[in-house]
């Protein structure tokens, strides 16, 4: 028998929900998006640019940022909310998502938008490119940190594989891969597509340090980031459990919404009303 | 060719720190010497082209020059999204180092002839793509490889290759100029430049003066000089270790179909027809199965110069 989708009741804060917003008036502007990778996302991102990395928003290039990769580039649209609202560019780049005159399409270019070190949108390349970062912070004896964001889909791809050996085998504990863990795909479950369990098993036998979390649990997420690396001698994975599309009853685990063109009216009304300031 | 290529790799490598190096899987001993001396700067990643071509692409990002070494067929084939993505699309600084151009593993059979390697690069904007023709250009090439901006595919042939160019300095995207002549022009790339010298010769004596223009940079393609030489002759050869779609014949065809002489050119492409090649043997063998040789660029000029 096929799993279920698991189900996952993690309280979201009014900052959770106003990303959230923000995330639904990118999308209603560019009438398309990947919601549902984006709103699994949201917790993920907001810890890692609130609490953990180390960056510059008004000198991208600063050499001592820590360098941060979106692999599941599908998700930017929760990237493009945190980038904005950090000061990254101004806030009216995301009225302007997948329009002709833009720097924000539906996957992240490098060179185009600041503070997106690696463009992603075809799977599997995000890793590699890491672990080329980390190597080279190591070479430079540089104290600045890579973490790569994956999920589940993307861990099909075998270059993620053939870029984990590598960092396992050169002991890269300056790099962290956070997985998106929401047990969805394209077409279906990840159970029924091409299921990735034992998953946190296949981290560590491939050299990672890996752990497990609530992926929308703020605090959670925190403290795991807070202690990478998990192992001096070994790069680390964290696990995050997520719901694709969280936050919203309709969006979530409902396949219809992995991407979404022609976003009506009505529609964007409905995900506001379900996202609005909860005491 | 491959030995001075990966000798200079190291000799570059000691001037410049910035020079990295990553293999997949090499014959033992490779790099023996940089290994020892540059060990932070020297990879050898396993099998897993992927792998191998992004984290040259993350070095490269880094203000790394990283050269990549490793089969032909499995750097444009194998890791084809990582190439046009990681290193196209990001322009970094990756030069790939490909054994084997062409059919030189003509014993090894399809999986490792590189027939179409320039036709799939042609296609990627910012590539440039480089064969040279023996190790005496190889020397000189290599030092113009370091600065260049964006990636590079360099072409090797099967090593021992007789020394055929001309000593003058190494400028990507310049064609080289070794003789002239009124009557024909072949336009040839890598080691096929020496069937094209002599099938000049030998026409020289059956009365056509012919030019020869050598073009180790495949794309950007010197197209000024091409159409100059061009221009001047009613017959137009070029003859290719590879497929005649998309490599340097393609190439030419375009340019002057565009160019819009007002005198008609004959024109031909030599190379290995649109079939995977079905025997082994060796390169030479196949190459003669397939027509790419000296007697037959000397036929096709003649019998073009002869309408």
């Amino acid at each position: 028998m096929i799993k279920p989708p698991p189900i996952n009741t993690t309280w979201l804060d009014n900052r959770s929900r106003a990303l959230r917003r923000q995330i639904v008036r990118t999308l209603e502007k560019g009438g398309r998006g990947h919601v549902g990778a984006a709103f699994s996302l949201v917790e993920i991102l907001r810890v890692l640019y609130d609490d953990i990395l180390r960056y510059d928003a008004k000198n991208p290039r600063w050499p001592q940022r820590d360098r941060f990769i979106l692999s599941k580039g599908h998700g930017c649209l929760a990237l493009y909310a945190l980038l904005a609202e950090k000061g990254f560019f101004p806030e009216a780049e995301l009225w302007k998502f997948c329009k002709p005159d833009g720097i924000l399409g539906g996957h992240p270019e490098a060179g185009k938008i600041p503070g997106v070190e690696a463009s992603t949108g075809s799977l599997g390349h995000g890793l590699p490119i890491g672990v080329g970062f980390a190597l080279n912070a190591r070479y430079e004896k540089a104290d600045h940190r890579v973490f790569v964001v994956s999920s589940d889909g993307e861990s099909n791809e075998g270059s993620v594989w053939e870029a984990a050996l590598c960092a396992g085998k050169h002991k890269l504990s300056n790099l962290t891969v956070l997985v998106d863990y929401n047990k969805q795909q394209s077409y279906s479950t990840t159970y029924e597509v091409l299921d990735m369990d034992p998953f946190a098993d296949k981290w560590r036998a491939f050299g990672f340090a890996a752990e497990e979390v609530d992926g929308h649990n703020v605090g959670q997420l925190r403290a795991a980031l807070k202690r990478v690396p998990f192992d001096p001698n070994k790069p680390s994975a964290i696990l995050c459990h997520t719901i694709k599309g969280k936050g919203v009853s309709f969006v979530e685990n409902n396949l219809s919404w992995h991407h979404k063109n022609k976003v009506s009216p009505e529609e964007v009304a409905s995900l506001l009303a379900e996202l609005e300031d909860k005491e | 060719m491959r030995k001075t290529c990966l000798d200079m790799v190291y000799e570059l490598a000691k001037k410049d720190p910035r020079i990295f190096f990553i293999g997949s899987d090499l014959g033992v001993g490779t790099l023996k010497q940089f290994k020892a001396e540059m060990p932070d700067r020297f990879f050898m990643e396993g099998v897993s082209e992927a792998n191998c071509v992004g984290m040259a692409a993350g070095l490269a990002m880094e203000g790394k020059i990283v050269y990549v070494n490793t089969i032909a067929t499995f750097l444009t084939r194998r890791c084809f999204d990582q190439v046009i993505l990681d290193l196209c699309l990001h322009n970094a600084n990756v030069r790939l180092i490909a054994n084997g151009g062409g059919v030189v593993y003509a014993p090894l059979g399809p999986t490792h002839e590189a027939i179409e390697d320039i036709a799939i690069f042609r296609a990627c904007p910012r590539m440039t793509i480089l064969a040279p023709a023996d190790a005496e250009e190889m020397r000189r090439l290599m030092p113009a490889t370091v600065d260049h901006p964006g990636p590079i595919y360099i072409r090797l042939g099967k090593g021992g290759d007789p020394i055929v160019t001309k000593n003058v300095p190494f400028v990507i995207g310049q064609a080289v100029p070794m003789r002239e002549g009124d009557g024909a022009l072949i336009l040839s790339t890598g080691i096929m430049l020496k069937s094209a010298l002599e099938a000049a010769t030998a026409l020289e004596a059956s009365g056509i003066n012919t030019s020869v223009l050598h073009v180790p940079t495949v794309k950007p393609l010197d197209e000024e000089t091409i159409l100059n030489f061009a221009k001047r002759v009613p017959v137009i050869v070029t003859v290719e270790e590879h497929t005649i779609i998309g490599g340097l014949g393609g190439a030419v065809a375009e340019l002057i179909a565009e160019a819009g002489f007002n005198a008609p050119k004959r024109f031909r492409r030599i190379g290995l027809p649109d079939v995977f090649p079905d025997q082994y043997g060796s390169q030479a063998s196949l190459l003669k199965r397939y027509d790419v040789t000296t007697e037959k660029v000397v036929s096709v000029v003649q019998e073009l110069s002869a309408r």
